[in-house]
Formats: structure tokens, C-alpha cells, sequence
């Protein structure tokens, strides 16, 4: 490949991925069966430059590719403010990337579609909340992978042996051991967020294996708790004991060795790390945006009894981002009609980190996403309030922030 | 003031020189640098509000979003980038950037992997001059 027999693109790719097993430290290559490129985000010039760089040589991937958000709804731009060159810049990135042979899913939670992997399959997946949940939740092996390698990675079919893809590297560092977290605190859907919050601020680059959980969390509240955890820290694998598929008990979560440290997390550092999120309290609300990572449809089912019968006030803007393809079920399902009855609409293919679609007014942003949350302060300089989904819609409705306080502050 | 030497990896090997921005905290750039000004923007990071345009960047590792790639990238193409980075450990995501960055622009931003107690003896504002084999002068 790197001889340029299979074409210059392929060169291009395996000259970027044997350089990175270098710095990886792997002493050779393993074959992938699956890729999901993160670097279809448009950041500028450079990563279209690159992305047009590679499609213009011919590449093509080697592996079923589904592709993560872009920078643009590809068909509901126009409805925001999305400046004109922006959009054309964002979809020529799109072009590029679908021109490789890649599957336009445009989802950050390509796990919740078809095309999931499997446990134990070697892939190489970029986007840190999919990199935690298919390597966590699913038990999949991906390492960390930047964008701009994955793509690589997607070509040539061969990743750098070495990180999570290896058993060995996968055991748990740290343990984090909750104590006295009430179940009805455990059961609410804000507790996951908030709790990956807390895990990632500690657990960093490290491991975290979490005992004592005594729900049964869902799919949706893991998602929620790895997107939090891979934005806080940098987290890209937890096990939770008797819950995740290599962590049937303690021993097998840590491989037999001990662990680096225990953080026993109490309901005090869960309502600390609740405050974290939030720098907007009681403010006027402009904005609420749910779906990061992208709603599933079980959160538009969710969704829909909280909306019927209501209306947002008319100064907030009620916003869902997610998939072309969940979207659509949710519309067959019915659970759209009260969304749009209320004053909701749906973005698909992109999140307002990821493209500029937010009208300046926007000051303050009220969301039950952890990673929204995390990053709105800096990326879109807005304040922001954290909340559970039925906050969220209240608050619509009020045209304020509110929040029931009732399961944490007693 | 004689200068010191420290001994790290050349994860990408280059040279360069400038006065380092420190920090123990690890960073996003997605979220949390401006490649369009050099600005760290990440307002929950110590950082914050600083330039790391052409200064020696020094943290421990990359923090969250896989997208810290593509931001320093840009950077790099815009002129906005630091003009090296020193990490604890071998950092990928700022590693691929440079390789990149080279492969695309043929310009070198050096990243160097310090050995603990090393990072923990640079200071915001020393002189710093980073060496293709590794090594490290605190020029004072």
C-alpha cells in the first residue's frame, strides 16, 4: 500500500497510519472490519482541504464507513442563519466523504443504527461519546481515534495494534464506588449525565470501572453517561459492574489487578457536579436543545407526553437535533406531531456544536445533555442551564429557567 | 542564567523556540481553542483567555472531543497554531495533527513527551527552545 500499488490515496492513508503506530508504539498493523469517520465535522479550510485531498487521489474505504455529523443540515440549513459560504464549504465535506464510498448515516450515534457493531469486532471509530459507548456499552473495540486518522484507517483497513483494541489494555484503573445514592436518584435520567460529568473530571485519561449501581440503567442513560464522561475527561472505555459485557463481576472489570485508587462518590459530590454544569440559574431562557448525542427514538417517545397539550413560550426556541433515519421513525410513530404542535422542530444530520445555525440572540441555553452542556460556554458563548427533560420543557413553557429540585436538594 | 536540559521523546520531531504557556489542566481545542486568533477559549480551563499563537504549549494530554485534531490542523494552516507542544506521554490526537499538518502544509509543529517531574518544572512565560532530538532548553 505504501508503495502506491493500490493507488495514491491509499499511499496517502498508510503513510498517515504507520507514522501513527509509530507514536502508538505498536510494532505492526490489525485488520478493521468497520470504520465511523468523525472528520466530517467542518472546522475550515484545512479539513476540507484534506477531505478533497483524499477524494481527489480516488480513495475509497475498505470497510462498511458510516459517517458521523457534519458541519450543515443538509436539507433544513435555510431555516437558520447559517451564512451561505459556511454551508457551501460544509457540504462540499460531505460530498468529499460520501464520494469515498462512505454510508451517509450524518449521526453521532451510529450505535443506534443498523450498521452496530458487535461485541469483540475490531473497528476504528472516531467521535468520543460513539468511541465510549461502542467500546463500553457494546464491548466492540475502537481506540481513541483523532479525526483525520479514522478516515485513514477506513482506507487502508489496518489500524496501529495497540491501545483498547488489545485485551489487556481494556482492564479497569480506577474504581469508583457509589455510596448512599438514593434509588430514586439512580433511576432519574439526570443522574447519568451528571454522574459521567464527575467520572470524567476524575477518571481523566483512566478507566473507570463504577460499582454499586443498582438500577438497570437503559441504553439511552449509558449514552448519555459515556458522552459525559468523554467530555469531561477523556474517557473512551468504563466498565460498570454486572452491567457492561467485560465487567460480569469486580475481578473480571479490573482483569485481577488492583485498582489505582477507589473514589467512593457520595449524593453531595453528584449535586456538585449537577452545579457544574449549569451557569445560568433562574435566567430568562432563549433556547432549549436536546439530542447530544443525536435522539434516539426512544427519547422522541419520551419526548412526546411531556409536549402534548402545551405550547413553548413564544420567546424560547425549542430545538431537537438527530439522525435523518430516527427522525423519520419518530415521524411514523406519531411522536413528531406533538413536537411540532408544541413549537419544536427537529435538526438532523448536524448539533449546533457543529454547525453555526444559532441566531445571536441566543444567550441562554437549557439542555439534558452533558456534553451541550459542557461545551455551549465556550463554543457558542452562551449561558447555560442544565436540566432533566421534564425541566427542559417546562422551562420552555415558562420562558425561564426552572428546575425541580426536589430529587437532589433534600 | 545557564540554560537547563530536558531530555523527552520527539514524538514529531522538529525545532522550535518561544516562551511556554503552561498549564496541568489537559484541553479540548474543539470548544476550546480559536484557530482563527490562537485564543484558548475553554472558559472552565485555567487557560482561558490566553494566546498559545506561536508559544511553546504545555499540557498533559488531550482532553475529550476526537475533534482536537482538526482544529490544530486548521490553526496550523491559518498561522494560529502553538509552535510546539509538550505533553506527559505520548499524545495521539496533537501527534496526527502535526503528521497532517506536515503531509498538507510541509510545516513541523514539534511534539515532544516530557517525563513527569520535567513538566512539572516549566513555568508560564520561561523561554523555551525545543530541539529535533527531544531535548528541551530553559533558556531562563
Amino acid at each position: 500500500m505504501l508503495a502506491g500499488r493500490h493507488g495514491p490515496a491509499v499511499k496517502m492513508a498508510m503513510s498517515i497510519v504507520l507514522q501513527m503506530a509509530e507514536v502508538y508504539g505498536a510494532g505492526e498493523l490489525m485488520d478493521i472490519t468497520a470504520a465511523h469517520i468523525d472528520s466530517t465535522i467542518y472546522i475550515g479550510e484545512a479539513g476540507l482541504e484534506f477531505a478533497e485531498r483524499l477524494a481527489g487521489l480516488g480513495a475509497k474505504v475498505a470497510v462498511p464507513t458510516t459517517l458521523n455529523v457534519s458541519g450543515l443540515d443538509e436539507h433544513g440549513w435555510q431555516e437558520w442563519p447559517v451564512p451561505a459560504d459556511w454551508a457551501r464549504n460544509a457540504h462540499r465535506q460531505m460530498l468529499a466523504y460520501q464520494s469515498m464510498g462512505c454510508i451517509p448515516t450524518w449521526t453521532c450515534a451510529p450505535y443506534q443504527t443498523d450498521l452496530k457493531p458487535h461485541f469483540g469486532q475490531q473497528i476504528a471509530w472516531g467521535e468520543s461519546n460513539a468511541i465510549v459507548f461502542a467500546n463500553s456499552v457494546i464491548g466492540a473495540r475502537t481506540e481513541r481515534y483523532p479525526d483525520l486518522l479514522d478516515i485513514c484507517c477506513a482506507i487502508t483497513g489496518r489500524v496501529p495494534a495497540a491501545g483498547l483494541h488489545l485485551g489487556h489494555n481494556r482492564a479497569g484503573d480506577l474504581l469508583f464506588r457509589l455510596v448512599g445514592i438514593p434509588p430514586s436518584v439512580q433511576r432519574d435520567d439526570s443522574f447519568y449525565p451528571v454522574f459521567g460529568h464527575l467520572v470524567g473530571r476524575i477518571a481523566q485519561d483512566r478507566i473507570p470501572v463504577i460499582a454499586g449501581l443498582e438500577a438497570q440503567p437503559a441504553e439511552d442513560q449509558l449514552k448519555a453517561f459515556g458522552a459525559a464522561a468523554a467530555s469531561s475527561g477523556t474517557v473512551a472505555l468504563f466498565h460498570i459492574v454486572g452491567i457492561t459485557p467485560e465487567a460480569a463481576t469486580l475481578e473480571e472489570a479490573f482483569q485481577g489487578r488492583q485498582p489505582q485508587g477507589t473514589i467512593e462518590v457520595t449524593l453531595d459530590d453528584l449535586k456538585s457536579a449537577r452545579r457544574e454544569l449549569s451557569t445560568a440559574e433562574g435566567a430568562d431562557l432563549d433556547m432549549v436543545a436536546l439530542g447530544s448525542p443525536h435522539f434516539s427514538l426512544a427519547e422522541f417517545r419520551q419526548l412526546a407526553p411531556l409536549l402534548e397539550g402545551r405550547h413553548a413560550h413564544p420567546d424560547v426556541k425549542f430545538l431537537v437535533t438527530s439522525s435523518r433515519a430516527m427522525t423519520h421513525l419518530a415521524r411514523q410513530a406519531g411522536y413528531l406531531e406533538p413536537l411540532e404542535a408544541f413549537g419544536g422542530k427537529v435538526t438532523v444530520d448536524t448539533c449546533i456544536l457543529a454547525t453555526p445555525m444559532l441566531p445571536p440572540e441566543i444567550q441562554t441555553l437549557m439542555t439534558n445533555s452533558a456534553k451541550y452542556a459542557y461545551y455551549a460556554p465556550g463554543m457558542l458563548d452562551t449561558r447555560v442551564a442544565f436540566g432533566s427533560l421534564a425541566d427542559c420543557v417546562h422551562s420552555a413553557v415558562a420562558g425561564r429557567v426552572t428546575r425541580d429540585e426536589s430529587l437532589w436538594e433534600r | 542564567m545557564k540554560p537547563r536540559v530536558i531530555q523527552g521523546r520527539p514524538v514529531v520531531r522538529g525545532a522550535a523556540e518561544g516562551e511556554a504557556l503552561v498549564s496541568a489542566e489537559p484541553i479540548s481545542f474543539w470548544g476550546g481553542y480559536d484557530y482563527h486568533t490562537g485564543e484558548i477559549i475553554d472558559r472552565r480551563h485555567p487557560l482561558s483567555g490566553e494566546f498559545a499563537a506561536g508559544r511553546i504549549l504545555v499540557v498533559p494530554f488531550t482532553r475529550g472531543s476526537s475533534t482536537t485534531t482538526a482544529v490544530l490542523l486548521e490553526a496550523v494552516r491559518a498561522g494560529t497554531a502553538p509552535a510546539a507542544i509538550l505533553t506527559t506521554g505520548v499524545d495521539t490526537f496533537f501527534a496526527l495533527a502535526s503528521i497532517v499538518a506536515f503531509e498538507m502544509y510541509a510545516r513541523v509543529i514539534p511534539i515532544v513527551a516530557l517525563p513527569q517531574g520535567a513538566f512539572q518544572s516549566l513555568r508560564t512565560g520561561d523561554r523555551v527552545k525545543v530541539e529535533a532530538d527531544g531535548r528541551v532548553l530553559l533558556l531562563g
